[in-house]
């Protein structure tokens, strides 16, 4: 693990941000592992969750808000269900996914996009259409062979609808977006 | 109790997961639970809403226990764990008036609380229970032997999920036990399956969705049990994907375990729905019912059997 210099990198805003959101209290984490040990994804992540909760302790904006691991969390609960201290690193993980959504250079890349595409479809029809978000993905990345093997399987069992489901108050979920954004605005 | 629920089929019930939402429903009439759509029901937002901000994504929840709440019950189940969690995290979080305001201000009609969340599982195993589903059984399961796959979220974290075990569930188990069926130790119940990066990280569900095959077929599992449709889109739909990524061979059915109620209960081949899996059970199913007459056949010649010998004394 790299070294950190505290008087460099110590951003206590970020922290107090990091806890204001999450309603956790970072300090309480004692480096045990657990949650590192438990977290499936730790084969794939670029800084295991452990390492996270202790570049956070230091403050260390950057490096945490650039990691690729918070794109990778599955929100799958283990940290947090697991944590001896109480913490509920899965909703921290999610917070700082939040925070990195603001940065040009976070490295949501794919994963982002296909999860942008499903809040797309919601926003447009009401419900999640999965043949439309898999086209909005295909066509955004421009990876035109995803799963394009699949859909002789779906199509014969009828399992892939071709058209929306559009629900009659589609207009109140394009307003619940739309108020949230506005909440957003500075 | 209340045998009255709204019911929340969830996106994928009307595409992926079909057949778990004609099952689920075919499965809780016979059983007498009735169930009324929550009516204009919408996404609640999965996981891409809370990884945007949490209070979008409870709002995409809330408005679905506002309607439901408008039915005039207090209970409102759904069979996928996905919705599960994000309608149980709204009814949680909102329960604090700071958090609720601000939900709120998102939606054109408030909810203001009130309407509990469950799985279906849930009030099959609780209020329905074991024994009352034993007695329903018209043709037991007798020689499958399953794996039971409960997903990463159905149980945890604990103090929203407040359902069974958080990391040895038991309920699946023991309603496959009540309709004959044998449910294998399986270790891995709650470890995640890839969960939703199938589309983007294909590599990542292939190795964790390929563990859980490996370890089903360890066991001699005829096939896996599941209760979520994301879990068993990855392990049925994905499954020569997972092969051809990890050099294996498995052919392992993934039933979701409504299905394998309603072919117990004999509710008929249009909600059991076999033909809707990708990996054909029908093999697996005609094992089971080989091993099954074997056993009939044994226990006929041999009635009083006795046990052997679990440990030789030192």
């Amino acid at each position: 693990m790299p070294t950190v210099n505290l008087e460099t990198v110590h951003d206590k805003g970020f922290i107090s941000e990091v806890e204001r959101r999450s309603g956790q209290n970072v300090a309480l984490c004692y480096q045990c592992g657990k949650c590192t040990a438990g977290c499936p994804y730790t084969f794939a992540y670029d800084i295991p969750v452990s390492q996270i909760m202790r570049w956070l302790q230091a403050g260390d904006r950057d490096r945490i808000l650039e990691c690729r691991s918070l794109w990778l969390c599955a929100t799958c609960e283990s940290c947090t269900t697991r944590c001896p201290n109480g913490i509920d690193v899965a909703r921290i993980m999610d917070v700082l996914r939040h925070m990195s959504r603001q940065r040009a250079d976070n490295k949501g890349g794919n994963v982002k996009t296909f999860w942008d595409a499903f809040l797309d479809s919601v926003r447009a029809h009401g419900r999640a259409f999965e043949m439309g978000i898999v086209a909005s993905y295909v066509t955004r990345t421009g990876r035109f062979w995803t799963d394009v093997e699949l859909a002789p399987k779906l199509l014969p069992r009828g399992k892939l609808s071709l058209k929306p489901h559009d629900i009659k108050g589609k207009e109140q979920i394009a307003r619940i977006f739309k108020r949230f954004e506005e909440s957003r605005r500075p | 109790m209340s045998t009255t629920y709204a019911y929340y089929p969830g996106c994928s019930g009307l595409g992926t997961s079909k057949e778990y939402d004609v099952s689920s429903r075919a499965v809780c009439e016979a059983l007498g639970l009735r169930l009324h759509d929550v009516p204009d029901w919408s996404c609640c937002g999965s996981t891409p809403a809370h990884t945007v901000d949490h209070v979008l994504s409870c709002a995409l929840a809330a408005r679905n226990l506002a309607l439901a709440k408008a039915t005039g019950v207090d209970t409102v189940i759904t069979p996928c764990p996905s919705c599960l969690t994000n309608l149980k995290v709204a009814a949680h979080h909102m329960a604090d008036p700071e958090f609720r305001d601000k939900v709120n201000a998102l939606l054109d009609e408030p909810y203001t609380g009130g309407v509990q969340v469950k799985s279906v599982l849930q009030v099959i195993y609780e209020d329905v229970g074991c024994e009352a589903v034993a007695a329903k059984v018209k043709k037991p399961l007798t020689g499958l032997r399953l794996a039971p796959y409960y997903g990463c979220i159905m149980n945890r974290p604990p103090e929203v999920m407040q359902f069974d075990d958080h990391e040895n569930p038991v309920a699946m188990d023991r309603l496959m036990e009540a309709i004959g069926a044998e449910a294998a130790p399986f270790p891995l119940k709650v470890e995640c399956c890839g969960a939703s990066f199938g589309v983007a990280r294909k590599d990542i569900v292939a190795r964790l969705s390929g563990k859980l095959l490996d370890l089903a077929a360890g066991l001699q599992c005829l096939a896996v049990v599941t209760a979520c449709p994301l879990c068993q889109m990855n392990l049925d739909l994905r499954q020569g994907q997972i092969n051809a990524a990890n050099g294996t061979n498995h052919y392992l059915p993934v039933f979701y375990y409504t299905q394998l109620l309603a072919m117990a209960l004999g509710l008929g081949d249009s909600v059991v729905e076999l033909d809707k899996l990708c990996v054909d059970p029908r093999p697996a199913l005609a094992q089971a019912a080989r091993r099954a007459a074997a056993k009939g056949k044994t226990a006929t010649k041999t009635p009083a059997a006795p046990a052997a010998p679990t440990a030789q004394p030192a």
